[in-house]
C-alpha cells in the first residue's frame, strides 16, 4: 500500500517539471493551453445566441445536456473575424471561476500540436501593449524555434471580465 | 485504539432533530384528558435517545437539560404525574430550547444561556413544585428534580457491582475502560480487577476480554443511573448490582436537606419525606426504557428529514427501482447490439420493437430519477400542528388542524420554497379566518374552528389547499379599501373573483387592525410572488361566514416546465405557459404609441406595454410591423405585457437547464432547454422581460393612469 503510494508520488513529482500543452492557431500565432483543462475538441456547429451579450460570446451549445457558452477567441482578442471553415474547432475547456469549475468553449482557427514544456522553458511575457493583456498570458515558451503563447484561461474566461458588455471597458482591460 | 466519534456527530444531530420533531408532534397529539401510553412513550424514547447521544458526544449542556425533561416525562409515563396543559406547553418550549441548543452547538455559536437557564429552572420548578403524588408514603420525584445539580438523592448509598464481560465484548465495539470511566463520574469508586482468567501471554488472544471487575461505588447515585452505564453491554457481560449500605433514614434526611437548599420553601414536608425511595419506580420503568431506544432508532430511520446540507435521504425502494430500471436498459441495449451486429432487413421489425422498448425504459428511468428528488409533502406540513397550536393559543381561538394528502410527493426544491408562503396562508386563516369562540357560538358555529390542509395531484401539478371555516373575506371591504388606495376606480365593476384577487395587490390590507401575526393583504403580494416564482398560481374561494379556501397550484418539479414555443427570426424562445394569458392577432385600432417608440396595446379595458422581442433581445426578426402580427399576452408579478413574436410554434414540456452554471445570469432569460433536435432554446423570464421592456421606467400605477388618460 505504502509502496504503491510512493510510486504514485514519484510519478506525480516527475511530472511537475514538464506539463503538456495543447496548442492552437489564431491568426497565424500559436497559443498553448494546459492540456489537463481540455475536455474535448469538436467541430463548429450552430449555436444559440444569447441576447445582449458581447459579440465575442457566440452563444451556447448543448454538450450532452449541458449548456456551454462559446467564446470566439479571435473576437475576444479583437482580431479580424474570419468565416469559419474546415479547420475551425471548438475547444471545450474546464475553467476555474469564483463559483467553482465551469465548462466553456473557445472557437479557434485550428488545433496544432501537443507539446511538453518544462517550467524552466516558460518565460514571463513582455507587455504586448495592444491586443492581449499580459494578465491572460501565463508565459512564453519556445518549442522547435517557434514561440508559443501560453494562456491563462481562468483569467481569460473569467465571467466578471466577460460580463463587461461595454466594449470600452473590455478594451481598457485588454 | 480510540475511535474518532466526531464522524458520527453529523448523524447524531440529524437523528436528534428528527427526535425533536417526533417529540413536538407527539406532544401536540397529547390530549390531557385521555392519555395514550404510546404517545408518551414515543416522547420519552426520543428524549432518552437525545440525552444518551448528547452524553456520548460530550454535549453536557444538552444532556443535562434533557435529563430534567426526561425525568418529568418519566413521571408522566409511570402515571405519577398528571399530564396538564401547562406541562405540555413547558415541554414544547423545552423542545424548542433543545433544538436551539443543538443548532448553536452544531454551528459552533454561543448558547443562549439565559433562556436555557430560565426554561431549565421552570422545568425543575414543575418537577418539585407540583404534587406528583398524593399519599405521603409514596416516593416523590423531588430528588429527580434537582438531578442535574446533585445527581440524585441517595446520599451515602454504596453499591457493589460485579462486572464480568464475556470474552467477545471487544468485538461488539464496547470498551470496559470507557464504562469504568463513566461509572467513576457517578461517585467515588474502588475497583478491584479480577485477573484469574488472564492466560499466559503466548495464549492470549488480543481480541478477547479476560478481565472482570468488582467495583464499590459510593455516592449520590440511583441504581438506574448505574444500569444506564451498562445498558450497552448488558447482553455481553454478567452484571450484578447490589446495594451494600442503606441507611435510609439518613438518606432521607440528607435528601430533604438538599431539596430544601435548592428549591427553598416551595417544598412541603410530606413531599420531602417522599423523596428518597423513589428508586423502585424508576427502576421498573427503566427496564422498558432500553427496549424503547432501539425502537426510536428505527422510526428515526423511517423518517427522512430535509437537511440543510443539501443532501437528500432516499428511500431504498426508489433506489432499488432505479437499479432494476438500469438493468432492463442494459438488457435492451445488448439486444439492440445483437440486432445491429448482423443486420438484415428481415430483422427490421425486431429493431423497431427494440427501439420502442428502449424508449419506454428511458422514459421510465427518467421518471424514476425525478422521483429521487421528490419528498412527501408531510415535510412541509409537519410544522403546522405546532404553528396552529401556538397561534391559536396566542389569539385565544380554538382551532383544529386537519392534514390530508401528506404523502403526496413534491420536488425538494419546491418544498423548501413553498414552506414560507404556506405558513403565511395558514397564519392568515387563523388570524382573519377563524373567529373567536364567542363569535362562532353566536352565529351558530361550533366553537372550535377547523383549518384543513390538503395536498393532491392534478395533472402535472400539485394542488395545496388551505381551507378554513371562518368568517370569509368581505369583498365589499376589499372594494372600499382598493378604491381608497386608488388601486381601482370608483366606477369599476369587478367580478367577485377579481375583487378577491385584489388582496394580492401590494399594500392592501382588509384587517381593521394589523396584528403581529399577519394582515390579510399585508404580505399577500409577497406570497403570490413567491408562488409565481415557483411557476405556480394561487386562487381564492371565499364565502362570507362559511370560510375561505386558498388554492395553490404548483408544478411538480422545477426542472420541468410547460412552455409555449415561439419563433422570432431564426431563434426559438420558450414562454412559460403559466404566465401566458392569451395570444392574439394585433388589430391596428388597438395600438397606441406614446413617447415615440413605446407602444401600448389596448386589451379590452386595459393598456399593456408591447414588448418587441427582436428589439429587447437585439435579434433579427421576420417582421417588424406590429399590425397583423402576433402578441403573446403575459403576466408576471402582477404586471402585464404583450410579447410580439413572429410565429407561435407548439407547446411542450421542457427540461430546464441552468445558464448560470457555466455562464451568467442574462436579463430577461430564466434558463435554457434543449429541443428535440438537440439545439438550445432560451426560456423567457416573464417578469424580468416586462421589467426590461421599454416601459420599465413607468410604474404600474403610472401606466394605469396613462391608460385611463388614453381611454
Amino acid at each position: 500500500m505504502e509502496a504503491r503510494q510512493s510510486i504514485e508520488l514519484d510519478i506525480l513529482s516527475r511530472n511537475t517539471d514538464t506539463d503538456q500543452y495543447l496548442t492552437f492557431l489564431l491568426a497565424g500565432e500559436e497559443y498553448g493551453i494546459d492540456i489537463l483543462r481540455v475536455q474535448e475538441i469538436k467541430g463548429w456547429d450552430n449555436v444559440t445566441q444569447i441576447p445582449n451579450t458581447p459579440k465575442y460570446i457566440k452563444g451556447v451549445i448543448n454538450l450532452r445536456g449541458t449548456i456551454v457558452p462559446i467564446v470566439d477567441l479571435r473576437l475576444r482578442f479583437r482580431l479580424d473575424p474570419i468565416s469559419y471553415g474546415q479547420t475551425t474547432v471548438v475547444i471545450v475547456l474546464k475553467v476555474e471561476g469564483e463559483k467553482g469549475m465551469r465548462t466553456m468553449g473557445i472557437v479557434v482557427d485550428a488545433v496544432s500540436e501537443v507539446y511538453n514544456i518544462s517550467d524552466d522553458g516558460m518565460k514571463s511575457a513582455p507587455d504586448f501593449g495592444h491586443a492581449i493583456s499580459t494578465d491572460f498570458v501565463r508565459g512564453l515558451a519556445t518549442v522547435d524555434d517557434k514561440m508559443i503563447i501560453v494562456l491563462n484561461i481562468d483569467k481569460l474566461l473569467n465571467t466578471s471580465v466577460l460580463e463587461q458588455i461595454d466594449e470600452g471597458v473590455v478594451a481598457s482591460t485588454l | 485504539m480510540s475511535i474518532d466519534i466526531s464522524q458520527f456527530l453529523a448523524t447524531f444531530y440529524e437523528e436528534s432533530f428528527e427526535g425533536l420533531d417526533i417529540m413536538e408532534s407527539e406532544l401536540l397529539n397529547l390530549d390531557s384528558s385521555s392519555v395514550d401510553d404510546e404517545t408518551i412513550n414515543n416522547i420519552f424514547r426520543a428524549a432518552h435517545s437525545i440525552k444518551g447521544g448528547s452524553g456520548t458526544f460530550g454535549l453536557k449542556e444538552v444532556s443535562n437539560f434533557t435529563h430534567v425533561l426526561e425525568t418529568l416525562l418519566d413521571e408522566m409515563r409511570s402515571g405519577k404525574r398528571k399530564i396538564s396543559q401547562p406541562a405540555v406547553e413547558l415541554m414544547l418550549t423545552s423542545v424548542d430550547v433543545i433544538r436551539e441548543m443543538m443548532k448553536s452547538l452544531q454551528s459552533k455559536l454561543p448558547l443562549d444561556q439565559a433562556r436555557i437557564n430560565m426554561v431549565h429552572a421552570k422545568l425543575e420548578e414543575m418537577l418539585s413544585g407540583e404534587e406528583p403524588k398524593k399519599s405521603p408514603e409514596q416516593q416523590s420525584a423531588t430528588s429527580e428534580a434537582i438531578a442535574p445539580i446533585i445527581k440524585t438523592s441517595n446520599i451515602g448509598t454504596s453499591y457493589k457491582i460485579k462486572f464480568t464481560p464475556k470474552s467477545h465484548l471487544f468485538r461488539t465495539g464496547n470498551d470496559p475502560l470507557r464504562i469504568l470511566a463513566e461509572l467513576s463520574e457517578l461517585g467515588d469508586m474502588e475497583v478491584i480487577a479480577n485477573l484469574d482468567k488472564l492466560p499466559h501471554l503466548e495464549k492470549l488472544n488480543p481480541e478477547n476480554s479476560y478481565l472482570a471487575w468488582e467495583i464499590m461505588l459510593h455516592g449520590v447515585v440511583e441504581e438506574s443511573a448505574i444500569k444506564d452505564v451498562f445498558s450497552w453491554v448488558e447482553d455481553d457481560a454478567d452484571i450484578t448490582i447490589e446495594t451494600v449500605s442503606t441507611s435510609s433514614s439518613n438518606a432521607q434526611d440528607n435528601a430533604s436537606a438538599l431539596t430544601v437548599d435548592v428549591i427553598s420553601e416551595s417544598v412541603t414536608q410530606p413531599e420531602v419525606k417522599a423523596a428518597s425511595g423513589e428508586r423502585d419506580n424508576v427502576n421498573r420503568s427503566s427496564v422498558g426504557q432500553e427496549n424503547a431506544v432501539s425502537k426510536t432508532d428505527q422510526s428515526a430511520v423511517r423518517r427522512a428529514a430535509p437537511s440543510d446540507s443539501g443532501s437528500i435521504r432516499v428511500g431504498i425502494d426508489k433506489v432499488d427501482a432505479l437499479i432494476d430500471m438500469v438493468g432492463e436498459l442494459v438488457i435492451t441495449q445488448s439486444m439492440l447490439n445483437q440486432i445491429g451486429e448482423k443486420f438484415t432487413l428481415d430483422k427490421l421489425q425486431k429493431l423497431q420493437d427494440g427501439l420502442v422498448e428502449l424508449e419506454r425504459h428511458t422514459r421510465e428511468l427518467q421518471e424514476n430519477v425525478m422521483r429521487i428528488r421528490m419528498l412527501p409533502i408531510s415535510f412541509a406540513f409537519n410544522r403546522f400542528p405546532r404553528l396552529v397550536h401556538d397561534i391559536g393559543n396566542q389569539l385565544g381561538k380554538k382551532v383544529e388542524l386537519k392534514l390530508s394528502g401528506e404523502s403526496t410527493e413534491l420536488d425538494k426544491t419546491v418544498m423548501e420554497r413553498i414552506g414560507d408562503p404556506l405558513v403565511h396562508l395558514v397564519r392568515n386563516s387563523l388570524d382573519h379566518g377563524i373567529e373567536l369562540p364567542e363569535k362562532r357560538r353566536k352565529i351558530g358555529k361550533p366553537e372550535t374552528g377547523h383549518v384543513h390542509l390538503n395536498a393532491f395531484h392534478q395533472g402535472g401539478n400539485i394542488i395545496i389547499e388551505i381551507t378554513d371555516d371562518g368568517a370569509g373575506i368581505d369583498t365589499d371591504k376589499i372594494r372600499c379599501k382598493a378604491i381608497e388606495r386608488g388601486i381601482i376606480g370608483e366606477n369599476d365593476n369587478l367580478s367577485k373573483e377579481k375583487t378577491l384577487e385584489l388582496i394580492f395587490a401590494p399594500g392592501l390590507s382588509t384587517a381593521e387592525q394589523v396584528s403581529d401575526i399577519s394582515g390579510r393583504g399585508v404580505g399577500m403580494d409577497v406570497v403570490r410572488r413567491n408562488i409565481n416564482e415557483l411557476g405556480g398560481t394561487i386562487e381564492i374561494i371565499s364565502e362570507i361566514d362559511v370560510g375561505t379556501t386558498f388554492r395553490v397550484r404548483l408544478p411538480l418539479t422545477l426542472a420541468i416546465l410547460d412552455g409555449q414555443l415561439v419563433r422570432v427570426g431564426s431563434e426559438t424562445f420558450i414562454v412559460p405557459l403559466v404566465s401566458i394569458i392569451e395570444s392574439l392577432q394585433v388589430k391596428a385600432e388597438h395600438v397606441k404609441s406614446i413617447a415615440g417608440d413605446a407602444e401600448l396595446y389596448r386589451l379590452r379595458n386595459e393598456y399593456i406595454p408591447v414588448i418587441r422581442l427582436h428589439k429587447t433581445f437585439n435579434i433579427e426578426s421576420d417582421s417588424t410591423k406590429l399590425v397583423g402580427g402576433l402578441l403573446v399576452v403575459v403576466e408576471g408579478e402582477g404586471r402585464y405585457g404583450g410579447i410580439f413574436v413572429d410565429e407561435l410554434l407548439g407547446q411542450q414540456q421542457v427540461v430546464i437547464k441552468s445558464l448560470e452554471s457555466n455562464f451568467k445570469k442574462v436579463e430577461g432569460i430564466s434558463g435554457a432547454t434543449i429541443l428535440g433536435d438537440g439545439t438550445v432554446a432560451l426560456i423567457v423570464d416573464t417578469p424580468g422581460l416586462i421589467k426590461l421592456s421599454k416601459l420599465n421606467q413607468h410604474s404600474y400605477s403610472e401606466l394605469s393612469e396613462l391608460s385611463s388618460a388614453l381611454a
